[in-house]
């Protein structure tokens, strides 16, 4: 067990990309860590940086309080379950999960007892004779799986771990997974590219965007304040309605509807201040009569999302034509194409961001633990 | 603050680690190349390289030049061009690869890939072991097959045809080592066309059907226009690997009175044989640089498929 | 069917008939001669007999040179595989500027000089290192021609096998030479299964490298001692040409159906030569 220290982490390619750009970040002991971010972000990067696969070009890091930055990937006592699993194909599933036992030098009947015992705790019993190829996708993760909680490392390392599974044996994966760490209790860092996955299995992720950390959180956190645009429109299976706007004394001007400032923001916002109007589709709700703190609209398309249906609103105005802010509907309660509609949203859930660097507003001050914007911290 | 405790990012170790996917590192990974390259360097850039000197010196096995070589600049190259025996040799090379690769084995190469798809398994087995056996047999063997197939006396082919006592190998040297050589290489064409018609989409080849097109149609419209950078790849290195091809020397020897002294052989009977080693040197010289052009243009159109 | 299609179909069986009988002919009398109690020129069913395979034992040379045969092909064989699976493997997995480059030049190199168009400076070199008449000069020759296109295919076959398996021993404190062994070896068989008997039939089957190279019957491969055979003065024997052919030829189509059953025939362009 052990916590994992990153400081001042830097990886810089020849030629100059940054793919890490001097990281900090602490993963607590028993952790279960998600590090997400688009394709290109420097997640995997970072990973592989852990596992030592890549000579960092500057910083240090820790595991359990060991400077590991010079150390060989084998002198790390961790573990990785790589995207593709990497089973050796010539080998039984038996022989691939005692590897790592083999190579510690233990002895061939006690490895093998070891690797049997594994393979019974991740219902692998019946397939310990069989080679990777004739495997299923699932019972692959799980003898990839297995072979790292065979040598009982200090971290587990899952780069995309459900990512070369199909959708539904994904769901199915990821509580598995969950569970797994859970009961084992070993500080876990996982890369993935999947919000949704992120959000379902971690104590705590990091998005990360060109090298940094954009923000860190519990995934309710930054699921309800994102601390920047690209966290907002990155976070949620429905993206976010990210609308300009402007600060007008107490009020608030947004796609031609006025409304009131949140309090908390007021004194953040200087008068006239151009800005961000964040609202998730989800706490939107949709009214076929006018409201004072609507935004008006005509109802687009309709996108039926099992429970409930998904509605864009083309809302006129903007300098560049129509814009569309989409909402969330409940089950048989979807409007007619064509009709107008007022999207309000639950003040308590607005967000504003800096139009200039697209910043959380406020954010400059959530160290100190003050909740900027009513109730947004719950 | 935390972080003032923390070195600075650029104290951090700088390490030579190894960087690929096993932990090689620069110096094994170097060992593991250099044998190779030696070998290579030795026994294949060497000679290429040293027979630019050589071409230019009398240089002979035995006899005064032998001990000291002497410097005679372009006279071997001179020689060459106005030696009628290298000219004739050259020329018959140029039939040679035209009639046997060019001509003889691409077309059946492609008869047999077009056939071939169509008919019964078993008749395509039969048929294809046959191709095969012609191509992986060694050239001393299938070089006396080809004497006792065409032997004057009692050869096969007098008593099919009913040509008794016709001797093929004396009255039409070049014919017989074209139609030799043609038998003995089909397979690569073979099996390239018919790799390149399995690429063709069947649905284009249907819709050609479908709006009416006729056989040599489909084959001009549909086909060709997929298997183009094949042909082009086969025709190179077949006439690259005929152009080489020093089998024909098993059969006829260059004979009767060189009428079949294709250039490898001339090069053999000067240089080996009579030990005119820099003569011999100067038309390998052009022999490389044959090749040289041949693989050039064939590397170009591997790389650009790659890319 | 039509009149007309009826025609057109027999005449293309006719056509692959012709074919056929073509490509069938030659070999027909190496099927068929070595067990004929007195073998002519002339193709045609045998009074069985094994007495031709008999008389290969009082030929001082015919075993003999089978013998030098295999030394020849097991040498280059293990200088190909060997040098060329630790070059590709190298070239593969590490970085190193122009490696592109490099294999393009190798390849294009050793199709340019070819044992014909370089035999009269590989002679020389050969007479300059006094290794005429030696088989470890041939065995060098050889492979030095073959290198090239055996590392380009190997390391294709390297650049197939993802690094994530290296990686993964890696992480479990697997050591380099330990990953080569257990990991990397193993799952690039095939390729070097491939390679290893490529080469084989390439110099089994080589006839001028050691023509030349070599001067005394007794260590002339069978290449070279058939040839001896049916080229010098008096009357050939039949017999004896008939059956040392079959003998010599077997090997290379069993590796060859071999090679075809165990990994299907892989297309690399010109793995013949």
């Amino acid at each position: 067990m052990a916590d994992i220290e990153l400081r001042r982490l830097v990886k810089e390619y020849p030629g100059g990309v940054r793919a890490v750009d001097g990281l900090d970040l602490t993963i607590a002991d028993g952790e279960f860590f998600a590090l997400l971010g688009p394709s290109g972000c420097g997640k995997t990067t970072l990973l592989r940086s852990i596992a030592g696969l890549e000579t960092v070009t500057g910083g240090h890091i820790l595991i359990g309080g060991r400077d590991v930055t010079g150390l060989a990937p084998g002198a790390r006592d961790i573990a990785m379950v790589f995207q593709d699993y990497a089973l050796f194909p010539h080998m039984t599933v038996r022989d691939n999960i005692a590897y790592p036992l083999r190579i510690r030098k233990m002895g061939r009947p006690e490895r093998h007892a070891k690797a049997e015992e594994t393979a019974e705790g991740l219902s692998l019993g019946g397939l310990l004779d069989r080679r990777p190829g004739q495997l299923s996708g699932g019972q692959q993760q799980r003898a990839a799986l297995a072979r790292a909680v065979a040598c009982h490392p200090k971290v587990f390392l899952f780069d995309e771990p459900l990512s070369n599974l199909d959708a539904r044996l994904r769901l199915e994966a990821r509580t598995f997974l969950k569970r797994l760490q859970r009961d084992l209790g070993v500080t876990t860092v996982f890369v993935t590219h999947d919000q949704a996955e992120a959000l379902a299995m971690s104590d705590r992720m990091a998005v990360m965007d060109a090298g940094r950390i954009r923000q860190i959180g519990t995934p309710t956190e930054v699921f309800q304040r994102p601390a920047s645009t690209f966290v907002a429109s990155f976070i949620g299976s429905t993206p976010m309605n990210l609308l300009d706007a402007v600060a007008d004394r107490d009020t608030l001007r947004v796609a031609g509807t006025t409304l009131p400032l949140p309090a908390a923001a007021g004194p953040h916002v200087r008068d006239g201040e151009k800005l961000v109007f964040a609202a998730r589709p989800e706490y939107m709700t949709l009214h076929r009569e006018a409201e004072p703190t609507g935004i008006e609209g005509v109802v687009a398309i309709v996108e039926n999302m099992g429970v409930g249906s998904l509605v864009s609103l083309e809302v006129p105005g903007g300098a560049d034509g129509a814009r569309i802010v989409q909402v969330t509907v409940p089950e048989g309660q979807e409007p007619e194409i064509g009709s107008r509609g007022w999207a309000v949203a639950a003040p308590e859930r607005v967000l504003l961001y800096r139009h200039d660097d697209g910043e959380l507003v406020g954010s400059e001050r959530a160290g100190a633990g003050e909740p900027v914007l009513a109730g947004a911290g719950d | 603050m935390a972080l003032t405790t923390s070195p600075p990012a650029d104290l951090a170790p700088a390490r030579e680690a190894a960087t690929d996917a096993a932990g090689l590192g620069r110096v094994r990974a170097s060992a593991f190349v250099v044998p190779a390259l030696v070998l290579i360097a030795i026994f294949l850039v060497y000679p290429a390289l040293w027979t630019l000197y050589l071409g230019l010196t009398n240089y002979r096995l035995t006899g005064i030049a032998a001990a000291r070589p002497q410097f005679v600049g372009l006279d071997n190259y001179v020689r060459a061009l106005r030696d009628p025996e290298f000219l004739n040799s050259l020329w018959l090379t140029l039939l040679y690869v035209i009639g046997s690769a060019v001509i003889g084995q691409s077309i059946l190469g492609f008869v047999l890939a077009a056939t071939l798809r169509t008919v019964p398994r078993v008749v395509r087995g039969v048929v294809e072991a046959f191709v095969m056996l012609a191509w992986i047999l060694p050239s001393s063997v299938v070089a006396f097959l080809w004497i006792a197939l065409l032997d004057r006396d009692s050869g096969t082919v007098n008593a099919l045809l009913g040509t008794p006592g016709m001797a093929w190998l004396l009255e039409y040297p070049m014919l017989s080592i074209i139609v030799f050589n043609t038998w003995r290489g089909t397979a690569f064409s073979m099996l390239l066309f018919s790799a390149a018609l399995n690429a063709v989409p069947p649905s284009q080849l249907e819709t050609a059907r479908m709006v009416g097109a006729s056989g040599w149609q489909q084959l001009r419209d549909v086909v060709f226009p997929h298997i183009r950078g094949h042909v082009l790849t086969n025709l190179l290195l077949i006439s690259l690997w005929t152009f080489n091809d020093f089998a024909p020397y098993l059969i006829t020897a260059g004979g009767p009175d060189n009428r079949s002294e294709i250039l490898p052989v001339f090069v053999y009977e000067s240089a080996i044989f009579d030990g005119q080693l820099g003569f011999g040197t100067a038309i390998s010289l052009l022999m490389l640089l044959i090749n040289l052009v041949l693989a050039v243009v064939y590397l170009r159109l591997l790389r650009e498929r790659r890319s | 069917m039509s009149p007309r299609e009826l025609v057109g179909r027999v005449g293309f069986y006719v056509l692959i008939a012709v074919i056929t009988a073509f490509m069938a002919l030659p070999v027909l009398w190496l099927l068929l001669a070595p067990f004929d109690r007195t073998p002519t020129l002339t193709t045609s069913l045998p009074e069985w007999t094994w007495q031709n395979f008999a008389g290969l034992l009082d030929n001082p040379y015919a075993l003999a040179s089978l013998g030098n045969s295999v030394l020849l092909a097991l040498g280059s064989m293990v200088v190909v595989t060997v040098l060329g699976a630790l070059a590709a493997y190298a070239l593969s997995r590490v970085r190193i500027p122009g490696r592109d480059g490099l294999l393009y030049a190798l390849l294009l190199l050793s199709s340019i000089v070819t044992g014909t168009a370089a035999m009269v400076p590989i002679f020389l070199l050969m007479f300059e290192l006094n290794l005429i008449d030696s088989q470890l000069g041939v065995v060098l020759v050889l492979s030095g021609g073959l290198l090239p296109a055996a590392i380009f295919i190997l390391k294709d076959f390297m650049d197939a096998t993802p690094r994530s398996y290296e990686e993964s021993a890696r992480v479990f404190g697997a050591g380099p030479l330990q990953i080569l062994r257990d990991i990397v070896l193993p799952v690039v068989r095939p390729g070097i299964a491939t390679i290893a008997v490529w080469t084989v039939v390439n110099v089994w089957g080589n006839f001028l490298t050691p023509f030349i190279l070599l001067r005394s019957p007794d260590k002339s491969p069978a290449a070279v001692v058939l040839y001896t055979f049916y080229t010098e003065g008096g009357q050939a024997d039949l017999g004896l040409i008939s059956a040392f052919s079959l003998l010599y030829s077997i090997p290379v189509v069993a590796m060859y159906v071999f090679v075809n059953r165990r990994y299907g025939f892989r297309f690399h362009g010109g793995i013949k030569r």
